[in-house]
């Protein structure tokens, strides 16, 4: 899996190294969008972040045309983007015209006023980890075809990047990835999952939290998430419920 | 060969009836209904392939981005078990029959350390000794594989046992399908990675039930799976109530 390690890697350097724009909130989602737009052959990318009922609460886009693609998909409260959320899965239409003509019934809205706007392909990649999820990821194309399937695993890594700023976001803990704490160690990722439902009945907050929460530890202590987690489900380590603090059990 | 060594070792063969084969392909049938949840479906498949063979354990994985393997189903889903799936994702006869898509047959596994370094050890250690792995075909492509472990020497696979695995397998593959939605090529990718995160929903409630109860994971699985089935529930449907809803969580600690 060496060389799938390393795309990851190459894709996140990518948009660590993109120069900073000038507003500078939100600006690592606006990177990711740029980076995913150039990348994956796509006329422009955008990220809605929705909150439990549906409502989009942020946006970041590559360039006005992608954050109006968006944008009417929060208008008309249907589209790609919102049946990838609600769904959990990604969606991924590769010919709209051909979706409209055969599905007419999906998006009566939305799908006409994009493919006016010119968009020919979508797909949207939902922000999540199991039960938590956070938003979405859109790619548009003006041309109608399929991603590769480097493309879709691309994708969601951009998805998992995205992901993870969020989270990191919420603990202001620094994104910028100077401390790497995650690692593929593929045979202990349920245990990564567990710990999770685990520290949200502990402290009783939201799951999405409860996973900013452990990484948050995990850079405070500069200890690698596996070995974090791996400490929660054994109950050698229970979090604080002030936050990220230094030691194990008492 | 003696006819007693024939007997003995027909006794260790598990020749499968055409008649538990039957019962076993109508309950599939009916579980593919219209609503059917493909996590119950996943390990329902894999309690009746570990029952089928007399396996000490029967394991499920799909293949994610680039082929990486995650454990999907066991029919039992004890953590270091759940360790020795993903950790196919590197090496090991899972990984061998989605790369060839030709099905692994009884391997011993403790002469295997040659063939699977980090696996075969790790097995053998979890107290197993022979393997067999069974490739999740779709027309062209193997989307992930079924892992049988014994818990005797290799070779108790019988000729006739194979095809009934790799029908079960087969089957498997096509509940991934959900059939009735399929009008376009880019859906299998779709539920591939919808199943892939029902995983990932069920290890988050595992945890969940665990800090609540004070049970192990695997006892917290065993609560999930039998509240799903005491209230004729899904088991995806009971893994999400029990990361939003503090009511069925309490209900389930109290149970």
């Amino acid at each position: 899996m060496q060389a799938v390690d390393d795309r990851v890697s190459y894709l996140r350097n990518l948009i660590l190294r993109r120069a900073p724009g000038p507003d500078g909130r939100d600006d690592l989602l606006r990177r990711v969008c740029d980076v995913a737009a150039r990348e994956l052959s796509a006329s422009g990318a955008g990220i809605s972040v929705m909150t439990e009922d549906g409502i989009r609460a942020v946006t970041a886009a590559s360039d006005p045309a992608s954050e109006r693609l968006e944008e009417l998909q929060s208008m008309f409260g249907e589209g790609p983007c919102v049946d990838a959320y609600t769904s959990r899965r990604p969606v991924l239409i590769s010919d709209l015209g051909d979706l409209m003509a055969k599905e007419g019934g999906r998006w009566p809205f939305y799908a006409p006023a994009a493919h006016a706007d010119g968009l020919r392909a979508v797909f949207a990649f939902p922000l999540q980890i199991g039960a938590a999820h956070l938003g979405v990821l859109d790619v548009f194309r003006d041309r109608a075809g399929r991603l590769t399937a480097t493309e879709f695993a691309d994708a969601l890594t951009f998805a998992d990047v995205t992901v993870t700023a969020l989270l990191d976001r919420q603990e202001q803990a620094e994104s910028s990835g100077i401390v790497d704490i995650d690692d593929d160690a593929a045979e202990y990722r349920a245990e990564l999952f567990q710990a999770q439902g685990m520290v949200m009945v502990q402290l009783g907050i939201p799951l999405g939290q409860a996973m900013a929460r452990i990484r948050a530890h995990a850079y405070a202590e500069n200890r690698r998430l596996s070995d974090v987690t791996r400490d929660i489900v054994a109950r050698r380590l229970r979090l604080d419920r002030d936050g990220p603090q230094p030691g194990g059990s008492p | 060969m003696t006819a007693h060594s024939r007997t003995s070792r027909e006794a260790s063969m598990t020749i499968v009836s055409a008649e538990r084969m039957a019962t076993i392909f109508v309950e599939v049938a009916d579980t593919l209904v219209d609503d059917f949840d493909l996590m119950d479906f996943l390990h329902m498949l894999t309690d009746r392939a570990a029952d089928l063979v007399s396996a000490a354990a029967v394991g499920l994985v799909l293949a994610g981005r680039d082929g990486r393997l995650e454990f999907m189903a066991g029919s039992n889903e004890d953590v270091k078990l759940v360790e020795l799936f993903q950790l196919q994702t590197h090496e090991g006869p899972c990984q061998e029959a989605f790369r060839t898509g030709v099905p692994v047959i009884n391997v011993d596994l403790t002469e295997a350390s040659d063939r699977w370094p980090r696996f075969a050890p790790r097995a053998t250690a979890a107290g197993f000794q022979s393997v067999h792995a069974f490739p999740l075909r779709l027309r062209t492509q193997v989307i992930g594989a079924l892992n049988v472990f014994g818990d005797t020497k290799g070779g108790d696979f019988a000729g006739t046992d194979v095809p009934v695995m790799q029908a079960l397998a087969d089957v498997a593959a096509i509940g991934l399908l959900q059939e009735r939605a399929i009008r376009r090529g880019e859906l299998l990718t779709e539920q591939l990675q919808g199943a892939l995160n029902s995983r990932i929903v069920i290890e988050q409630a595992k945890g969940a039930v665990a800090q609540a109860t004070g049970l192990d994971v695997d006892e917290a699985f065993a609560a999930i799976r039998g509240y799903a089935r005491r209230h004729n529930r899904k088991l995806t449907e009971v893994a999400h109530g029990v990361l939003s809803d503090p009511a069925m969580l309490a209900h389930i600690r109290d149970a």
